[in-house]
């Protein structure tokens, strides 16, 4: 097992840096400046000094080493300075929109995205399990209809309409929540604290009708697939009762690539919902995606999409080890 | 009116409003918090490092140029008692040196005094050649700046400047504090994070968390020059989202007191007002949204050449019969009721305000005349002489290629037009270009506004400030761009007339208030007789405000928040 760990982790190493340079030259390759999104008040020559000072009139191969260094070892070195209490002055990735360092920018991000990205995931896993064995269970029945249509409504309508039909009821029509999340609130007692939850149920409830519904499908095909498995049969036959049946049998033997599907799914929480952070203003990292890409700032979409990279191969990782944990036929020698 | 008497009445004028306006129980901080909402979130504090609008406008709470312009677009002094002038003797005979002297008794938010030394040091700051500092055009002609006492500024020209109210006039030339960014000149400028998002300044607000691309929370300036005044104790700055959900968030839901440009259907717009919370409040100031018609050959056969002067004329965008045929088919106000509503308004103008170098002789296009369109190429010969509904000019088929950014206003105006000019016989195809690369000027993109790959092109141009002279300037031949300018250049639709260029000339040359006027008339009718540009809307920006919040002065000339200080909570 370890053995195993020590290879996949090494040959992750070339693959992360070859996927850095890809995302490099896209970027790189890609017709977007800077200063486009300035007014058209602000002349020629002052956009050209800009874009000087932004570094960009250096050669494509010396901007990627550069970095290339400023990730794999100024922030690690830096990070471990400010952890030691020491002033570090190595250069740091400045995104170019705010000149401030990328890294702090998505540290700042990361609190509202777990909380309302990774909650809506929780829960839509919570939801999605029940749901996807009952349908398998009693298949065809009113339930299983009812759960299917409402898997697919939560699939196939966009998160930009769902968002917007909650905010219209809940927020205008009704005042119960309010439509803009506040980044700044802070929860210090019960109050804070209800409001806090009232200010995350529409962002969440809104990505968790979206993972639940995916989510679901995938338990109930798998449970659909274990039921008919001879040991099923058998443990009936053994006068097991049904719950334990469903429970200790089919539900583990159906969580396998249940639980593929839900680690490989972990990144996308920190890529954040996009959309929905839009919509609602929890401004996390998808936002800080989007304003990144809209104002042409390269540093920014490049650590980003690079940190993404990195947890996708880890998840890919966790996941394959999770097979082996999960069922003892696999191993890893 | 000479300068001076228009300075002083706009001085007194602004004195009444401001005691019109002040809430009637004075206290500093009274009226609670303030939520302002902008769908553009700022990305620092430090407008010299970005030059955008949303950092511009956030920033302009906080620190403040000597001058603002006010709604109508006139001076309102900030850190100063008086505008100079050249009766004043503030500024010199021969035009090259302007000298401001400050208010008695300003001090920064920590507490320390406003000095010369602070102007002397942002001048410093934005034209450092590392710095690349966004503002730079500010201080264009500026050969110094120098404090002559702790009160007084003086700044040198390098040439006589008619008009020379350019450095810390206007919310995007304010004056930053030299103690705070001794450290931060030249390439050092970005690495100042603490300092590009906490500026000390001398407005009515102080930042206590400035999260980027996301939320602001600022309080009262205890220090404050004015004691009673903000009204308000803290704001909330909130940004991200779009423009629908922002004008929601005020006219709907009322979570917010102000929101900021909502460049959002006019219908939606009118039924979110319609409920009851807030109002839409509008102000122009010089946003046209034109024509431009290519002077040059575009021909894809011409290659290296075309587009520029060395491919030759265009084959008929050169004729005025034909751009005037082109403007006269367009029905303006349909394009403003479709696409921009209360933030629009009709112009047959290029330069469209301030009001007095407004032109009213091109007034004749604001009505759609399709017949006479048809009447004026009738009469010129170009007809359509092979019966496939299209003119020929000299045998050229009169077909445009017919450009704009990505934006479904611009797809709307554009899908109009096409319909229109094919009523007179002129054959329109149409195309979109993503707005970061057709803005981008990167000159190896053939897709450029600048480069013009296309018989016409459509966008909104404006100036800042309220001088249009160098906007004016845009359209002198020297000023095309052209591949050895890397495309750069004002003079996107390549037009050329010595006539124009010595117009240009006498303008810098012009003290005179009144005959600046007029040469900037002249200059705007010129441009539009030759039908190089067709001048479709006056644009405006939009806002919304809680019914609640009183104070509000829109302005398009300065930051949207420039008077902050006198915004109050009504009961």
């Amino acid at each position: 097992m370890l053995a195993y760990l020590l290879r996949r982790l090494l040959i992750s190493v070339p693959t992360l840096i070859f996927i850095s340079f890809i995302i490099f030259a896209i970027l790189d390759l890609a017709p977007s400046d800077p200063t486009a999104s300035l007014p058209l008040t602000i002349p020629p020559d002052v956009r050209e000094q800009i874009r000087q000072s932004l570094g960009l009139g250096e050669p494509f191969h010396i901007r990627y080493l550069k970095w290339c260094q400023q990730f794999f070892v100024n922030e690690p070195l830096n990070l471990i300075d400010t952890w030691m209490g020491v002033e570090s002055e190595r250069p740091r990735i400045l995104s170019w929109a705010t000149r401030s360092p990328v890294v702090d920018l998505i540290a700042e991000r990361m609190p509202q995205t777990l909380w309302v990205v990774g909650m809506s995931y929780v829960i839509g896993v919570i939801l999605a399990i029940p749901l996807g064995m009952i349908s398998a269970y009693k298949q065809y029945s009113w339930f299983d209809q009812a759960a299917t249509g409402f898997a697919m409504l939560g699939f196939s309508v966009p998160t930009f309409f769902t968002g917007l039909v909650f905010i219209i009821v809940f927020a205008v029509n009704l005042q119960w929540l309010p439509s803009v999340y506040d980044t700044t609130h802070v929860v210090d007692d019960w109050d804070s604290f209800v409001y806090q939850v009232k200010q995350m149920i529409m962002p969440t409830m809104v990505l968790a009708l979206f993972n639940a519904s995916q989510i679901s499908r995938f338990v109930r095909s798998s449970v659909l697939d274990n039921l008919r498995h001879d040991y099923v049969r058998t443990a009936r036959a053994k006068g097991l009762k049904e719950r334990t049946v469903l429970v200790a049998h089919v539900l583990r033997n159906s969580m396998l690539p249940v639980v593929t599907v839900i680690a490989l799914g972990v990144p996308t929480i920190f890529g954040g919902a996009i959309i929905t952070e839009q919509i609602f203003r929890v401004n996390g990292l998808g936002q800080l995606l989007i304003v990144g890409i809209q104002s042409a700032d390269i540093p920014l979409v490049q650590t980003l999409t690079f940190l993404f990279a990195v947890l996708i191969v880890l998840c890919n990782l966790i996941a394959d080890l999770l097979y082996g944990i999960m069922d003892p036929r696999i191993t890893y020698e | 009116m000479t300068t001076r008497r228009l300075l002083l009445s706009a001085t007194a004028m602004t004195a009444a409003m401001a005691a019109l306006v002040a809430p009637a129980q004075a206290e500093r901080g009274a009226d609670g918090q303030l939520n302002i909402i902008y769908w553009q979130a700022p990305s620092t504090l430090n407008p010299y490092l970005s030059g955008g609008t949303k950092e511009v406008e956030s920033a302009s709470m906080i620190i403040e140029p000597l001058v603002s312009f006010n709604e109508k677009g006139e001076f309102v002094p900030r850190l100063v008692d008086e505008i100079p002038t050249v009766e004043n003797g503030g500024i010199s005979e021969d035009l090259t040196t302007i000298t401001w002297t400050l208010k008695d008794g300003i001090q920064w938010s920590d507490g320390t005094p406003l000095t010369a030394e602070d102007a002397v040091f942002t001048w410093q700051y934005c034209t450092h050649p590392e710095g690349g500092c966004a503002q730079a055009s500010y201080f264009e002609g500026v050969t110094n700046v120098e404090a002559v006492d702790a009160q007084t500024i003086k700044i040198t020209f390098s040439e006589p400047k008619p008009f020379p109210y350019t450095a810390f006039v206007g919310s995007e030339s304010p004056i930053i504090q030299k103690a705070q960014f001794e450290d931060c000149l030249g390439a050092k400028a970005p690495e100042c994070t603490t300092e590009n998002f906490g500026p000390i300044g001398t407005g009515p607000f102080i930042v206590t968390e400035f999260k980027p691309n996301d939320v602001i929370t600022l309080e009262a300036n205890p220090n404050y020059r004015e004691p009673d005044k903000p009204a308000f104790g803290s704001v909330l700055f909130k940004g991200g989202g779009d423009a629908a959900s922002a004008a929601r968030s005020v006219l709907e839901t009322g979570e917010f007191d102000y929101a900021w440009n909502l460049q959002i259907e006019p219908e939606i717009l009118k039924q979110m007002e319609a409920a009851g919370k807030g109002k839409v409040v509008v102000a122009f100031a010089t946003s046209v949204e034109r024509l431009h018609l290519n002077q040059t050959n575009p021909d894809p056969a011409l290659g290296d050449t075309r587009s520029t002067v060395d491919g030759g004329p265009h084959p008929f965008l050169t004729n005025p019969v034909i751009g005037q045929a082109l403007s006269m088919a367009i029905d303006r106000q349909l394009l403003v009721d479709v696409g921009y509503g209360q933030a629009g308004r009709v112009t047959c103008n290029v330069l469209p305000a301030p009001e007095a170098y407004a032109s009213t002789a091109n007034d004749a296009c604001k009505v759609q005349d399709i017949e006479g369109a048809k009447k004026l190429l009738d009469d010129n010969g170009i007809v359509d002489s092979d019966g496939d509904g299209i003119r020929e000019f000299e045998g050229t088929k009169l077909s445009v290629l017919y450009q704009t950014s990505t934006n479904s206003v611009r797809q709307g105006a554009q899908a109009l037009i096409k319909q229109w000019w094919s009523e007179i016989g002129v054959e329109t195809e149409l195309r979109n270009i993503d707005a970061s690369v057709f803005f981008g000027g990167d000159p190896a993109s053939p897709d450029t506004f600048q480069k013009f790959y296309a018989d016409i092109e459509m966008y909104t141009n404006n100036f800042s400030g309220v001088d249009p002279e160098a906007y004016m300037a845009s359209w002198i031949c020297g000023d095309m761009p052209r591949p050895d300018s890397q495309w750069q250049g004002n003079n996107v639709m390549r037009y050329c007339d010595p006539e124009y260029d010595a117009l240009v000339k006498e303008m810098a040359r012009t003290a005179d208030l009144a005959e600046r006027q007029n040469l900037a008339k002249r200059m705007n009718d010129m441009l539009m007789q030759s039908y190089s540009i067709i001048p479709l809307i006056h644009r405006g920006g939009a806002s919304a405000h809680a019914n609640s919040l009183a104070g509000v002065l829109i302005n398009d000339w300065d930051s949207e928040l420039w008077n902050i200080a006198d915004w109050h909570r009504v009961k």
